[in-house]
Parts: C-alpha cells; sequence; structure tokens
C-alpha cells in the first residue's frame, strides 16, 4: 500500500511513514474486530439468496449456499491471521535461538547451524512446508508446525551477523575493560542493537506466514476443508468461476493480498524509520 | 606501582612473529613516547599493555603482579577513532558514566559541555567524540593510560586542549602516559624519554 | 582567472530532531574561496567545520537531503548538476583517503586504464606506475593486496591519467610515518607545478604548510582566513584572524597553548561572528552580525578587528 498525501496536507517524511503505518494498521485491526461482531449465524445458509452479485446487502455477494461472502472473507482471513501469528511466533522464536546460539557458542555450533540455514534456504519454503504439514497430518497443528519450521532461517541469519558484528565492536571490548561483566554487556550493549532488527525481521516474516497458509490449503493440504479458511473459500470458489460468480474468489483473493501488503508495508516502513541509513 | 613488559612476542596466526623479546617498564607519572614506521605492531603492543589482546611469550605486570582479567583494568588505552569507540545508540551521558563517575574538573579541563552528554554520537564531531572517551579511560582505577594516535585525526587547538588536561591529570595522581604518534614534534612536547620498536 | 571560484557557498541540511520534528543543520554558510592553476591550496580546519563537505559539493556528491545556495563555478561557468557530472573523474578528480574506493574486484591497473581520457590506456597506465615507482607487477594486484603506500600512489595515479585540471585531495595523511607522508605530500607537489589546481583537505596545518603556497582556515562552517602559506611563521604575527593564531600558536612546536571552548554546532550558530565566544579580542558588534570576508593585506580575513 502506498498512500501518499500531496497538496495542502504538508507533512515530512517520518510523519508520512507513521500515517502510513497507521493505515495499514486500522485496516488489520478491522478484520479482527470484524471478527468478533460476526458469530456463526452471520455466515449460515440461506437457499434462497443463492449466487447473488455484490450488493448493498451483500457487499461481496453470496456463494451457491446462499451465505453472505463478506463475513466469510472475513473470517477466513481472522483465522489465516491467527494461523499465521502463531506459526511466525514459533519460527522467531527458533530465529533466536538457533541466531544466538550460532554467534556465542563457539565454532562447532556456528558451523552446524550455518549448514542448517544454507540447507533449509536452499529448498522452497513451500515444499518443505508441504511436506512438513502433510507428515503432521495436516490440520491446524500440521499447518503450524510446518510455518514454524521453515520460516527461520533468514531471521536467524541476520540476528547471527547482528550479534556478532555488535560483539567485536570497539565499544563492546572497551566495555569488558571498564570492568563490566559479560551480562551488563549483553543487557546493554548487544541486546538493545537486536530488539529493533528482531522485530521487523518477525513482522516481515508474518506475511508470509499467512500467504503460504492459504497457499497450502488451497492445496487441500492445510486446514480441513470445515474451516472457513480463506484457502477453502479460494479453492471452493474456482469450481464457480467458470459459471460466472466471479465475486466468490475475487474479493476473498483481493482481500488477501490486501492484509498480506498491510503487514509487509508495516514491518518494511518500521525498518526504514528505525535504520535509515540502511535502506 | 611499575608497569613492566617482560619478553612480549607475539604474532597472528601461523604469520611471521610481529614482535619478539619486548622489555621495558614505565614508572608512574612517567610520559613515554613510542614510535617506530608503520607495520611493526606498535598498535598491537598498546593493545597488549592494556588487555586486549594476550602475549604469545612474556607478561605484562602492574606493581610486579599480573593484569586482572575482569574488573577495571588500570591501563586503559584510548583509540584512533572514537567513532568507532563509542556505542551509536547510547547518549553521551552514559557513555561517559561506563567508567565510573567522571572526574568534575577534568571534564570542565577537556571542554565538555553539559549539553553533549544529551545527545547521540552522530550529533558530534569527531573531536568532541575523543573527549568523551579520554574522559571515560581516565576512570579513577586507571595508573596508567595508552594513547595510541589519540590526537591525531584532531586539529591542532582540539589536540593541545586535550593533551593539556590529560597532562594535568597525570601530574596530580602520577598517572603514566604510554605516547604512540608518528608526530615527531608533538613527542618532543610530551615525552620526558622516547623508545623506538 | 581562477579555475576554481566558489562564492558564498552555504549547505543546509534536513535532519530529523527528536521524534517528529526536523531541524535545519548549516553545515557550511557563506563560504566563499577561489582556486588557481599552478596552485596548491591548503583547507585546514577542525573535524566539524565542513571541509569535506566542500569537496563533496564540488564533485556534486552531497547527499541527497542537503540543500545548497550560492554558487560554485569551474573556468568562470556556473557548474550545475548536469555539468558537474560530466566533469567528475574528467576535469576535476578526487584522491579519496583510503583504497575502499578502488573496486575490490578488479585488477588495479584495469582500474587505473578505465580512468585515461588521452592517448593508449595501457601506455598511460604504464607510464604512471613508471613515475610513481609502481613495479609492473603492481597492474596485476587486486586493491586488497596493496600495501598502504602503494594504495596511495595508485589512487593518485587514477586522478594523474585523467588529464584532470583539478584535484582535490581529502586528508591523504593520517596516520602515515614520516617517510610516506613527505612522499603523499611531494607527489600532491609536483602535480601542481605540472600546472593542476591542487586542493588539500587536511586538519594538519604542519603538513599542509610544506607544499600549499595558500592557506584557507576554515571554522564552523566558513572561511575565516585566506593567506599566503609564508605568513605561517614565527608568532603568527602576520596572520589575520585569532583564530588562524590561535591555530598555529597551538602547534606542539609552537606554543602548545590551547584556547577554551569549542567550535559551535552547526544546528546553533550564533548570530554573530561563529569565533566570538572563544575569542578574546570581542567586542559587542561581534556578536551582532557575521562580519564579512575582505581583503587585507594580500589575504582575506573575516574579522572586523583585523589589522
Amino acid at each position: 500500500m502506498n498512500l501518499s498525501f500531496k497538496g495542502k496536507l504538508s507533512l515530512n517524511r517520518r510523519q508520512r511513514t507513521i500515517l502510513e503505518i497507521g493505515a495499514a494498521l486500522g485496516f488489520i485491526m478491522a478484520i479482527i474486530i470484524g471478527r468478533f461482531m460476526l458469530d456463526e449465524g452471520s455466515i449460515g445458509t440461506n437457499l434462497s439468496e443463492r449466487n447473488l452479485p455484490p450488493s448493498f446487502e451483500h457487499f461481496f455477494g453470496t456463494d451457491w449456499l446462499g451465505r453472505d461472502m463478506f463475513a466469510r472473507t472475513i473470517m477466513g482471513l481472522s483465522l489465516s491471521m491467527g494461523v499465521g501469528l502463531a506459526g511466525a511466533v514459533s519460527s522467531a522464536a527458533i530465529a533466536l535461538v538457533l541466531g544466538l546460539a550460532a554467534a556465542t557458542l563457539g565454532k562447532t555450533a556456528d558451523t552446524i547451524i550455518s549448514w542448517l540455514i544454507d540447507l533449509f534456504l536452499s529448498v522452497p519454503h513451500l515444499v518443505t512446508l508441504i511436506l512438513i504439514s502433510f507428515a503432521l497430518g495436516g490440520g491446524f497443528k500440521g499447518i503450524v508446525f510446518g510455518i514454524a519450521l521453515t520460516h527461520w532461517p533468514s531471521l536467524a541469519r541476520v540476528i547471527r551477523a547482528e550479534v556478532m558484528q555488535v560483539r567485536s565492536a570497539d565499544y563492546v571490548h572497551i566495555s569488558r575493560k571498564m570492568g563490566k561483566p559479560r551480562t551488563w554487556i549483553a543487557i546493554h550493549h548487544i541486546i538493545p542493537h537486536l530488539i529493533p532488527q528482531f522485530l521487523i525481521g518477525f513482522l516481515l516474516m508474518f506475511p508470509h506466514a499467512i500467504l503460504h497458509e492459504a497457499a497450502v490449503t488451497f492445496l487441500g493440504l492445510g486446514l480441513s476443508p470445515h474451516e472457513p479458511a480463506i484457502g477453502i473459500i479460494l479453492s471452493e470458489s474456482m469450481k464457480y468461476l467458470s459459471s460466472g460468480l466471479w465475486w466468490l474468489a475475487f474479493f476473498p483473493g483481493l482481500s488477501l493480498l490486501l492484509v498480506v501488503r498491510s503487514f509487509d508495508a508495516v514491518g518494511e516502513r518500521l525498518r526504514v524509520l528505525m535504520d535509515p541509513a540502511r535502506t | 606501582m611499575q608497569l613492566d613488559a617482560k619478553n612480549i612476542g607475539f604474532r597472528y596466526g601461523k604469520s611471521p612473529w610481529l614482535f619478539k623479546g619486548i622489555n621495558f617498564s614505565m614508572q608512574p607519572g612517567e610520559v613515554v613516547g613510542l614510535k617506530g614506521p608503520s607495520g611493526t605492531g606498535k598498535t598491537t603492543l598498546c593493545r597488549i599493555l592494556a588487555g586486549y589482546e594476550k602475549p604469545l611469550e612474556g607478561k605484562v605486570t602492574l606493581g610486579g603482579k599480573a593484569l586482572p582479567e575482569i574488573g577495571y583494568h588500570p591501563v586503559q588505552m584510548v583509540f584512533q577513532h572514537p567513532e568507532k569507540a563509542v556505542n551509536p545508540r547510547w547518549k553521551m551521558g552514559k557513555t561517559l558514566k561506563e567508567g565510573g563517575r567522571p572526574d568534575d574538573d577534568l571534564l570542565a579541563r577537556l571542554g565538555i559541555q553539559q549539553e553533549w552528554l544529551e545527545r547521540l554520537p552522530n550529533e558530534l564531531s569527531g573531536g568532541e567524540l575523543q573527549r568523551f572517551c579520554v574522559a571515560r579511560a581516565l576512570g579513577p582505577g586507571t595508573r596508567f593510560l595508552i594513547a595510541d594516535e589519540m590526537t591525531t585525526m584532531l586539529d591542532a587547538i582540539t589536540q593541545a586542549q586535550i593533551w593539556h588536561a590529560v597532562l594535568h591529570l597525570a601530574e596530580k595522581r602520577k598517572m603514566g602516559i604510554l605516547v604512540v604518534s608518528h608526530d615527531a614534534k608533538l613527542m618532543n612536547r610530551l615525552c620526558d624519554r622516547v623508545i623506538e620498536l | 582567472m581562477p579555475i576554481l571560484e566558489v562564492e558564498n557557498l552555504s549547505v543546509t541540511f534536513r535532519q530529523y530532531a527528536s521524534g517528529l520534528k526536523e531541524r535545519n543543520i548549516r553545515a557550511i554558510s557563506n563560504l566563499s574561496v577561489t582556486l588557481e592553476q599552478g596552485e596548491v591550496l591548503a583547507v585546514v580546519g577542525a573535524s566539524g567545520s565542513g571541509k569535506s563537505l566542500l569537496a563533496h559539493a564540488i564533485l556534486g556528491i552531497l547527499p541527497a537531503n542537503a540543500e545548497t545556495a550560492g554558487s560554485i563555478k569551474y573556468c568562470g561557468e556556473t557548474l550545475t548538476a548536469k555539468r558537474t557530472q560530466s566533469l567528475r573523474g574528467r576535469e576535476i578528480a578526487l584522491v579519496p583517503q583510503s583504497v575502499g574506493y578502488l573496486d575490490p574486484l578488479m585488477r588495479v591497473g584495469n582500474q587505473v586504464r578505465t580512468a585515461v581520457r588521452n592517448g593508449k590506456p595501457a601506455e598511460e597506465q604504464r607510464k604512471v606506475f613508471k613515475r610513481y615507482k609502481l613495479k609492473s607487477v603492481v597492474e596485476k594486484l587486486f586493491p586488497f593486496e596493496l600495501s598502504g603506500g602503494m594504495a596511495r600512489r595508485v589512487l593518485l595515479s587514477t586522478a594523474m591519467v585523467s588529464g584532470a585540471k583539478v584535484i582535490i585531495a581529502d586528508e591523504p595523511t593520517p596516520g602515515l610515518d614520516p617517510e610516506a607522508l613527505n612522499e603523499a605530500l611531494l607527489n600532491l607537489r609536483e602535480l601542481g607545478d605540472q600546472g593542476c589546481a591542487v586542493m588539500l583537505i587536511t586538519h594538519d596545518i604542519d603538513s599542509a604548510l610544506r607544499i600549499a603556497d595558500k592557506i584557507a582556515v576554515f571554522y564552523a562552517g566558513t572561511t575565516v582566513e585566506i593567506a599566503p602559506a609564508k605568513d605561517f611563521t614565527g608568532d603568527g604575527e602576520h596572520l589575520r584572524h585569532p583564530y588562524s593564531k590561535a591555530l598555529w600558536g597551538a602547534l606542539p612546536q609552537n606554543g602548545f597553548t590551547p584556547i577554551p571552548g569549542s567550535q559551535p554546532h552547526s544546528a546553533a550558530l550564533p548570530p554573530g561572528c561563529l569565533f566570538a565566544s572563544r575569542c578574546e579580542k570581542a567586542t559587542k558588534e561581534c556578536h551582532q552580525a557575521q562580519p564579512d570576508l575582505r581583503e587585507l593585506r594580500n589575504g582575506k580575513v573575516r574579522c572586523i578587528h583585523a589589522t
């Protein structure tokens, strides 16, 4: 999402960035709040209103069972975001542990972890994700584990490099000679340097996780068909595309894209904001 | 307390010896110059004295005892480039306090202004940053100061300002100073004696 | 006619102060300096006095958040962004401080050849290497294989073969041992003697005096004095500005006398003379308005009390 304001509203770059982040966050919040305002009843079948195109009553139209597509989309998106959140949090935790271990536990640990990182990065995400998810029997558990186990390598690599870089900085060596203990140095020098990198890495991992969840579910290897996930909605809708019910796939697909881009924008803009030197 | 280097030898990995059998000693309150062409290991010797590297041969002692591995190091070193010697995310006040409570008189003599304490390193010039690095290295526990090209990057006025403050404190506390510089005129001005590496 | 003429140059940066507020930083204000053919001009001053920014402004490599005012003329014609770009590396060349400016993956001989403007590249490169006593094996080396002294001669070679008429050397001397320092300075003087205009940017006034014809003294982003090099002698009695005198008197071989205080920060410049707060001669008028640069005894000075 690229919102730019011209004319009377004159903002400096930093103010504009914050506004953009606010807009993206607002969009995401709307979906989460929307989820709580809906219940099973809002997506109940209503056979008298089947296959209706978008209107003011049904923003995204209705499907072949007369279910409101707007409500289904919102529920689907929030479910996908939940899966994405669980997956990204676990994956970031793995990245943090392995990245720190590689940087601090000596050469052998570093060699093994770096080899693992390279191994995972050399195989496409989606393939490993499908394999893991399938091996664990699919469903919510399978997909979350799959995401957690496949998304950590690039963040782990960033953390490893950052820790190594600041550990070898002159000011850290000086701090030792000033008599500061290792824990003090970790708390005051190393962690504050790491936090922004870590948070941004995590935020940028989030949209990936959502997208991959949707993709795997779409292929029928993720969440079960009873859950109103966005991947399920999309794969079901494919059958109806040829009969002219374009809205069934169009709106959910577009919404998914917007959610993913919003998260991406928030992460990317925060990165530029916190670390303008490294654009 | 006397600082002694006995039979020091050092090399990086398997490369040839940078130096071997280095012997010298410094008395408290003495200002000693160290000179020699580039690449003879002056900076490495400084790093050994200040505890940043361990000598492969020989030892460094202060008052006959080995220097401490942990805790405040009584031989402090000031680096040539202050930009790398301060945490870019810290306000200068925090950097200054890292070596203990700084001496108010010293801060005044170094020309450190109160409002600089609230600034980040990228808001100060190299000369201003180096004053902080000098003040930080001159905590109450410092017995010897190693000045490795400490004022090479600075203009003459800032250089004179910093050295006057350092010499004043050294005299007051009977602190020894090792000066490494390519500037023979500066060495003449500062040092009681000069040794060659 | 001067080959390079900087007139009332000001460089302002917009920077984020805290949170969302922006502030302006005036890194260079009303700076004027001229450079003649065959002359070595040394620009001396403390760190933060705007010396390097002047070089960046002339070469058109200031960062994007910088705004400039005033004019820079080359051979009498104003330098526009487009013209600067076409002159850079051809007519105006930079001798940078370190090998960091060379392409790390290209053999140095080839790098020097790509800079050749007149004649056969390979021939010109060999000629210039011979002149700087670089053996022919050096042309096959990569930048990381060069020693400090060789690297400096390679950087100088690049500027030489470009046939540039203006050479700007940014802090080429710190950390050199006396022998290497001498060589670096002589090389620059030689360029001047061959008809180039050389601008030597340094904080080391002692080295600068060994080769410079003219010295421009910078303080807090402006020129406070422009003087013939021979005026830096004795107790500095021929110098015009109190800051130049203080700088001279602070050298280890002179008085080693410091003056209190520090250069004002470019975000908070005083309205009057920038040096007034540290100046013994300062009067009420000094604090009111910044003095203009005026002619005095075959030089220039920005001080109302100078005689």
